[in-house]
């Protein structure tokens, strides 16, 4: 008789393709041949992302928003996959993946009109800031409840599966599911690997692991060899991988992509390993339960952006001018889109009733008007000025 | 709108934070009369004074009270319940270093890691893992970081904590001494899944009980008697929007109330008005200026307390004695507490109603992020209704 002890297993490996210096240490994936300008895009997207990201946290500070997430140290696991992926594959986010979007071409403005919940707002002022999504580039909204997305992913990528099965000559498409560590110990993570894994689906789960769930660091969080370990578990195919490698981060996307379409299509988890810098949210001040020399060490450590741009550095693609030419550009854009969507009208109030169904129900017509005479009869007690159409939309 | 301590070391503190303070989703008007920032160190709904409090709970002019908001009254309730009965046990997500609302705060560092300590990111394993504890004899006190989180966790709470008990039959096993705690409703800026009040999909599974509080003196007496008293599962919602804002003079040393008891808290004999939790404030805010408007009318103000089981008698009694009724709550209108509420009375007290009983509710819609002002029900809302209660009769 022998029971398996997973601690006396060796753990799973770290995929890395440049070190902390940028060196190539996978001299089978180097990266040298990519076109620099390619390379630039990518570098100047994260940059992007964490450019907004100072600047929309520091508007939550002043009051201009009411909420916000960076996701300061992850830009190179939402970007680096993200640019593996074809613009046909369909995407889930957590909430901790603006890289995603950026790099499928979601623009500043509409990234802008999500932020402020004005008219532009695909969202329809529905949701809470960073709760992107857009039918164009193929990304579900974000929903806050954690986990939900990714047995949705599963059945989302079955369904690609079958459309090729009647119809071959639509291309093949994956879904990608992202979510934290902390969103791997719900139901729904378990629920979604054990039936794409059955039903051979087409998903490539990337878990980011930032070390914390909030508050909870990931020592509480799960035992065992990662969340990488849950893969082989459910009989999935597997790799961790260097978070902050964006060259490890594409190439491993690139090749997860390939083998879920191979065949009968099979579902691929990765691990992306990183930090979360950040506080956990514009709601959160994480030095309640972490030391700050902690942080600031990961921060002088290791990064996404500084790792790529050594890289970049040392092939003679990128100097400090370039940096600063670089910098000053995206946030001279960002600051423009920012004061642009800020001044748009709202949504029209009658989009608080909309799509709750395909169609407006009966009930719903008798709320609106209810709301209509309300407001007509104490038109000093609610502030129409924001909205689109004022009172005239609740026709 | 809401007291706003800047305490920077509070997670979430940013949902509590004040309308002045920094933009919520959805503005208040300016001009607003009637729907001004609930005073919430005027509000009678809370002990602003000692004797108020003493004389609420029958205390002698010199009993120690103190000035607690309600995050900590809830602090103090759950220390308490650790430090009486060692078979009391606290676990959530993020509970270990004092939850996102402060709600457990220090409670780890005096209780130890074995009773008090955080549990992965899973609501059915939270809830299954209480039910576990409590059928097993220990009384564990479950917290879901927010309400709108509960989900995942409700075949847990409606296939197995409320039919336990009846399942089990004569064995006598039952998962009595659970208490899962959860904060919900609005907060100005929650959207869809910050915002949310479930009540009522608890409310209609028999074995559960739902209690909400209004107050940082009634979630004390209620909370205590849910964890160290009752020996049905709980499920105690706190609305989070209270738990900084309310505050008021609470009795220093423990006390219970009852879990199947309702409230009145302002008498009146022209119309009763029923509600729970949060639109209390708001209710007795419109009673005033509605008793201004009209001279002479009176409104009787009841606290459901316990959403199911529900008091029936009480309300029955006061409309007996009105002829109107309101009922007002925060949750959807579709299928909410009102409906119940509204036919039990239709029941009860047909004969001498004079005006058919109203809802004050939010809409049949989701909670849309900058749309809250015109989705959840306001003192205008609640004034109106009054209104045309009185009117039609
Ligand atoms: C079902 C559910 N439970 C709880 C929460 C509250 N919550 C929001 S984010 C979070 C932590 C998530 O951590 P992780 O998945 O590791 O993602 P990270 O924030 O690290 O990117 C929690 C507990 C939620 N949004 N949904
Ligand atoms: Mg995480």
């Amino acid at each position: 008789m022998k029971f398996q002890n997973p601690a006396e297993e060796a753990a799973m490996p770290t995929y890395r393709i440049i070190d902390a210096d940028g060196n190539v240490v996978d001299q089978s994936r180097d990266p040298s041949s990519t076109p620099a300008e390619e390379i630039i895009q990518w570098y100047r997207n994260m940059l992007t992302v964490s450019i907004m990201d100072l600047i929309m946290f520091d508007a939550q500070r002043q009051g201009r928003t009411s909420f916000y997430m960076v996701s300061a140290g992850e830009e190179g696991i939402a970007v680096g996959s993200a640019s593996a992926l074809s613009p046909d594959d369909v995407c889930f986010l957590q909430y901790r993946e603006q890289g995603v979007m950026v790099q499928r071409g979601f623009t500043l403005k509409e990234m802008m009109s999500q932020l402020f919940a004005n008219k532009d707002d695909n969202g329809k002022g529905h949701n809470m800031p960073v709760h992107y999504g857009s039918s164009k580039l193929n990304v579900h909204t974000i929903s806050s409840t954690l986990a939900t997305q990714i047995p949705q992913a599963s059945g989302a990528a079955y369904a690609l599966k079958m459309q090729r099965l009647i119809n071959p000559n639509v291309p093949p498409r994956i879904v990608a599911c992202y979510f934290g560590e902390g969103a791997a110990s719900e139901g729904d993570f378990h629920a979604a690997l054990n039936i794409a894994a059955t039903k051979s689906c087409p998903t490539v789960f990337i878990c980011r692991n930032n070390g914390f769930a909030i508050s909870t660091a990931s020592i509480e969080q799960y035992k065992g060899d990662g969340i990488a370990s849950r893969g082989m578990g459910y009989g999935i195919d597997t790799i961790r991988v260097d978070g902050n490698d964006f060259f490890a981060v594409r190439e491993v996307m690139l090749e997860a992509r390939k083998r879920a379409l191979e065949g009968d299509c099979r579902p691929i988890l990765v691990e992306a390993m990183s930090y979360r810098v950040s506080h956990h949210s514009t709601s959160d001040d994480s030095f309640a339960y972490r030391a700050k020399r902690e942080v600031e060490e990961w921060k002088r450590r290791d990064n996404p952006i500084t790792r790529l741009r050594k890289w970049m550095e040392k092939k003679g693609i990128w100097d400090e001018d370039k940096e600063k030419e670089a910098r000053a550009s995206i946030r001279k854009d960002v600051l423009r889109e920012f004061a642009a969507a800020e001044k748009l009208k709202k949504p029209p109030l009658r989009s608080l009733f909309e799509d709750v169904y395909e169609e407006i129900t009966p009930e719903a017509r008798t709320h609106m008007k209810e709301l209509k005479e309300l407001i007509e009869k104490y038109p000093n007690e609610y502030d129409l000025s924001p909205f689109e159409g004022g009172l005239k939309s609740l026709q | 709108m809401f007291s706003c301590r800047r305490n920077t070391r509070t997670v979430f503190s940013k949902l509590l934070r004040s309308t002045s303070q920094c933009r919520s989703a959805s503005q208040a008007s300016t001009a607003a009369r009637l729907n001004r920032p609930v005073d919430f160190k005027k509000t009678p709904i809370l002990h602003q004074t000692q004797n108020s409090a003493r004389a609420a709970f029958g205390l002698s002019q010199d009993a120690p009270v103190d000035w607690v908001n309600l995050h900590g009254a809830i602090n103090t309730t759950l220390h308490h319940a650790l430090k009486t009965d060692e078979s009391v046990l606290l676990f959530g997500e993020d509970v270990a270093f004092g939850g996102v609302f402060r709600c457990t705060k220090g409670l780890a560092d005096e209780f130890g890691a074995a009773r008090v300590f955080n549990t992965p990111l899973t609501e059915q394993g939270i809830v299954g893992f209480a039910i576990g504890c409590a059928a097993e004899g220990m009384r564990p006190v479950a917290e879901i970081q927010f309400a709108d989180y509960v989900y995942p966790a409700f075949d847990q709470l409606v296939n197995e904590a409320a039919k336990f008990r009846y399942r089990e039959g004569s064995t006598g096993g039952n998962c009595g001494g659970m208490v899962v705690r959860m904060p919900c409703g609005s907060v100005g800026h929650g959207a869809l899944y910050h915002s949310q009040s479930p009540e009522a999909l608890f409310t209609h599974i028999p074995g559960l009980r739902v209690i909400i509080p209004r107050s940082p003196s009634q979630a004390k007496g209620l909370l205590t008697a849910a964890i160290l008293n009752c020996n049905d599962p709980v499920i105690f919602m706190e609305p989070k929007i209270l738990y900084r804002a309310a505050e008021e003079f609470v009795p220093r040393d423990a006390y219970t109330l009852p879990l199947d008891k309702a409230e009145v808290v302002k008498k009146g004999k022209d119309l009763t008005i029923i509600s729970y939790g949060q639109p209390l404030y708001l209710c007795s805010a419109a009673i005033e200026a509605l008793e201004k408007e009209i001279k002479g009318l009176s409104v009787e103000l009841i606290d459901l307390r316990a959403i199911y089981p529900w008091d029936r008698a009480t309300v029955m009694e006061s409309v007996q004695k009105t002829g109107r009724a309101i009922v007002v709550h925060e949750s959807n209108y579709n299928a909410g507490v009102g409906a119940e509420v509204a036919a039990s009375i239709q029941e009860g007290a047909f004969l001498r109603l004079e005006a058919p009983v109203a809802r004050v509710t939010s809409w049949g819609t989701h909670h849309g992020f900058i749309f809250e002002k015109f989705h959840i029900p306001d003192i205008t809302s609640k004034h109106i209704g009054s209104s045309v209660s009185i009117t039609r009769c």
